[in-house]
């Protein structure tokens, strides 16, 4: 049985998150944002997978609390996304600039 | 616990068992007065809560100058007698003295603001050459006018119990506390003389490295004597303070203050250290500012109050130095500690050397500030804003004199520094020919009074500076029977007075003496009480002042004959012989000018023509119990106090001497043990004095003679009312009048030099340091508002910010 090679692994894991950060930094619409994020969490949980029979199981727990942790973060960004859009009628980020001053 | 144990302590001493000296609850003596502060402190904040109004005026009522007067304006006014009542409802508070009157009646209110406006003004237009004395006035006729506009035109309704309670709680505690201190005596009294001293530890206070000092009880002779002079004339003075103060809408206040000043008091006398009588000292001073200000809505009182807590901070500065100095030199500042230490020769410092010098004057400032000596005496003159009580129990009978307890508590200090002794007691022998000048000539019949305690305090110091220390404490204890009587006594005087004017409405000041006249026929237990206190005071035998005085004088004599430690020292210069006799002679004179004042004050206020006016004339008479009590134990006292300490060696005085003589001074002799030690180890054996009859025979022909000479000048003059007659001839008057201007001096060389440099700092302050702090805020704003420019808003921003960040230390680490 051929094993596939922790290369291909961690660089697929690579390409995965260089696609979420080029995504959070380029589009405006939220919801992309947030699959972006999702996408970079689990670009690292695909890292963690990867690497555990090298460096042990441990890393394995880690994915289940980057999961759980994941959810809930999607859970309270829609809440704000949808909260958001009631006001704004809009998802654009261009349009959100609270945070300035 | 600790109390349980120190009555098991107690009641070992009563048994007979104990060899040594056992004190009975020794803290209770100082516990009780605290408690009695507690709980009228707690009555006092209740009648405040309940004087809330129901709606909040509009406005700030303590502004209106007019509010306060409205006592006086209702008195013009009787038409708003009936409404007043109503608004009033009985229940004395201070916010609806303030309130009712001007709140629900407006009209009638601008009346009343008219008619205290037109007063304000008369008092001022007279008051232009000396506007402290008539601010004074001015202050308790307003004052004054806050309970008797109750006494008269309230409805007699049952009081609320915050203000009858404290009538029990006040004087009972004081009561109780004077009769643990004669327990205590007569513990210590059966003790033999070596075992008559105990120090009651209580816990460990300020333990830091070698600086131990430990929160304890100090009983031997010199604190319980103090102790039974401030319980015991603190229990009568507080029994006047129900008739005098019952109707102030403050009373429960009033006596909360009062309690926590005699806590603070008995923790001054009966501290075992410094340390301990340095928070006593900062403790009466509190109280007397409190009280002396106690009508604060008058800001002459308010003003008066500051004065005296400004001017002792300037001696309590002394206190704290000489407090200092002495640990540095000595190690402990434990009575016990420094007396073993400077009489055994464990210290460092050398007799007559300049440290000892040093700390002696540097308490003495101390005592200057608190005993109204030359230079900071004017604080207490002005203090007699406060309610006449007050003036008795703080200004005359027990505060003032603490300077004189420390003298001689630091008696073994003082005997090591004879050029400082010197210094004392020339001070006091100034200062009580100058305040005794003074009071030739003030028409408040307290401020004579003022100027005469002032003038006594200075012959306690000239007997403590002389090495007299006996004397000093003799004197001080006659001084407060016979002082607080007639303090006591002149309150009733003004109580009478101001009762009588009131119901008259005559706007005229109750204090001042030539508004009186021939009281004796209406205050005739006032009139009788205060005589026996004047023909003490006045020196005249067999009253207490004539032994206590004499013997001071007589003191400054035997010195002079070179009988004294302090013959042999020397001040600028001059011998210690030479300056005795100059303060034989200043205190000689300041003793004639004791029973020429006394005489003239009587004259004014007791004989001559009444002076009220007929309407006032019939409204004249004698208060309750509560205010002839006193005066009536106090005036025995000031008739038979003397016999206490009667000299043993004059034959003549031995006439009047009923059992051992000089008994206060064999009493006292434990305390000052030390001092004589010290006398022996570094001057030698003094020669036996000679003593003469000649002092004596002047010390009765001054007090006679002064006495003689008031009735001989004064004693068919006719006086008019203070309307009619003018303060002073001109000349010499005019300047004594005007307390030599020393106010005015003071203000010019201390206060406005003070004043301008304080407006200095102060521009600097502002323009200089402000400036340099609101620069380093502009440059903030400045920055915040350039790099502000960076902030987007907008994630993505953010999030490419971020990222670049990173990269850059990941490349970072990489390139390491």
């Amino acid at each position: 049985m051929n094993e596939i090679p922790l290369s291909y692994s961690l660089g697929l894991s690579a390409i995965l998150f260089g696609i979420g950060v080029a995504g959070v930094i380029v589009r405006r619409n939220a919801i992309v944002l947030f699959m972006c994020v999702e996408l970079m969490l689990n670009a690292v949980n695909l890292a963690f997978v990867a690497l555990s029979p090298y460096a042990g199981v441990e890393g394995q727990v880690f994915v289940f609390f980057v999961i759980a942790v994941a959810a809930a973060e999607a859970a309270v960004g829609l809440a704000i996304m949808i909260a958001v859009f009631r006001h704004r009628e809009s998802v654009d980020m261009k349009n959100f600039s609270l945070l300035r001053w | 616990m600790l109390l349980l144990q120190e009555a098991a302590h107690g009641a070992a001493a009563a048994a007979g068992e104990g060899a040594g000296f056992h004190p009975v609850l020794p803290w209770l003596i100082v516990a009780l007065p605290l408690l009695g502060f507690v709980l009228n402190g707690l009555l006092s904040v209740m009648a405040a809560r309940r004087a809330l109004p129901k709606l909040p005026p509009v406005g700030d009522p303590y502004y209106d100058h007019a509010q306060d007067d409205h006592g006086h304006a209702v008195g013009h006014a009787p038409a708003l007698a009936p409404a007043h009542a109503a608004v009033g409802a009985g229940e004395p508070s201070e916010q609806e003295a303030l309130d009712h009157g001007t709140d629900a009646h407006p009209v009638d209110a601008a009346a009343a603001r008219h008619e205290a406006h037109v007063h304000d003004r008369d008092v001022h237009v007279t008051g232009a050459n000396a506007v402290h004395a008539h601010d004074v006035h001015d202050a308790h006729a307003h004052d004054a006018a806050h309970d008797h506009g109750h006494d008269d035109h309230a409805p007699a309704g049952p009081k609320p119990f915050t203000h009858t309670l404290p009538s029990l709680i006040a004087p009972g505690v004081l009561i109780a506390s004077f009769v643990l201190a004669v327990l205590n005596f007569l513990a210590m009294k059966s003790a033999g003389e070596g075992a008559r001293l105990a120090i009651v530890e209580g816990w460990s206070w300020i333990p830091v490295g070698s600086l131990q000092v430990d929160a304890a009880l100090q009983l031997d002779p010199l604190s319980i004597v103090m102790t039974l002079i401030i319980t015991g004339v603190g229990s009568l003075i507080h029994i006047f303070s129900i008739g005098y103060m019952k109707e102030d809408p403050g009373y429960p206040r009033y006596m909360a203050y009062l309690n926590l000043f005699v806590f603070f008091m008995l923790i001054l006398v009966l501290g075992s250290s410094y340390p301990m009588m340095f928070v006593g000292w900062e403790g009466v001073g509190l109280c007397s500012y409190l009280l002396i200000g106690f009508w604060f809505r008058e800001k002459a009182n308010a003003d008066a109050g500051k004065k005296a807590f400004i001017v002792n901070r300037i001696g309590d500065f002394g206190f704290l130095v000489a407090m200092m100095l002495l640990f540095w030199n000595v190690g402990t500042l434990d009575f016990a500690g420094v007396n073993e230490a400077l009489t055994g020769g464990g210290s460092s410092l050398v007799f007559a050397g300049p440290v000892i010098t040093a700390i002696a004057l540097f308490f003495f400032l101390g005592a200057a500030g608190k005993s109204a000596q030359i230079p900071l005496y004017i604080w207490l003159p002005d203090a007699m804003a406060g309610p006449t009580p007050v003036s008795a129990l703080i200004h005359a009978a027990t505060m003032v004199t603490a300077g004189v307890y420390l003298v001689v508590r630091s008696s073994v200090i003082y005997t090591m520094a004879p050029a400082a002794s010197l210094v004392v007691a020339l001070v006091g022998a100034l200062t009580a020919i100058f305040a005794a000048s003074i009071g030739l000539k003030q028409w408040d019949i307290k401020k004579v009074l003022a100027y005469s305690t002032v003038s006594q305090l200075g012959f306690m110091f000239a007997a403590v500076g002389m090495g007299a220390y006996a004397a000093g404490v003799f004197h001080l204890m006659t001084h407060a029977f016979f002082k607080a009587c007639l303090f006591l006594g002149s309150g009733a005087v003004i109580h009478a007075m101001h009762h009588a004017l009131h119901t008259a409405h005559n706007p005229a000041d109750a204090q001042d003496m030539r508004n009186m006249g021939g009281l004796r026929k209406y205050l005739p237990i006032t009139f009788i009480t205060m005589g026996v206190s004047t023909l003490a005071i006045a020196g005249v035998p067999p009253f207490a002042g004539f032994f206590s005085k004499d013997e001071i004088i007589g003191a400054a004599w035997l010195g002079a004959q070179g009988t004294s430690h302090l013959s042999e020292a020397s001040l600028f210069g001059i011998h210690g012989s030479t300056w005795m006799a100059a303060i034989g002679v200043i205190l000689s004179i300041a003793a004639f000018m004791t029973a020429f004042y006394m005489g003239r004050m009587m004259l004014y206020t007791f004989f001559g023509d009444n002076r009220t006016g007929e309407r006032e004339r019939g409204h004249l008479h004698e208060g309750g119990w509560t205010l002839t009590l006193p005066l009536i134990v106090l005036g025995l006292l000031a008739v038979f106090g003397g016999f206490l300490n009667v000299e043993e060696h004059v034959p003549i005085v031995q006439l009047f001497n009923f059992g051992q003589g000089e008994a206060l001074h064999h009493w006292l002799h434990p305390v000052l043990a030390g001092s004589d030690d010290v006398v022996a180890q570094n001057v030698g054996r003094l020669e036996e004095p000679h003593h003469a009859l000649w002092p004596i025979a002047l010390a009765i022909a001054i007090g006679l003679g002064g006495l003689a000479l008031a009735v001989a000048m004064l004693g068919k003059r006719r006086l008019g009312t203070a309307d009619a007659q003018p303060a002073y001839d001109g000349g010499v008057e005019k300047a004594l009048y005007n307390k030599w201007y020393v106010d005015e001096f003071y203000d010019r060389t201390v206060v406005k030099p003070v004043g301008g440099l304080s407006r200095l700092f102060a521009r600097f302050d502002m323009g200089v340091l402000d400036w340099v702090v609101d620069l380093f805020g502009r440059l903030a704003q400045m920055f915040g508002l350039a790099f502000g420019r960076l902030q987007t808003g907008q994630v993505n921003t953010y999030a490419f910010v971020l990222i670049v960040g990173v990269l850059i230390v990941l490349g970072s680490f990489v390139a390491l």
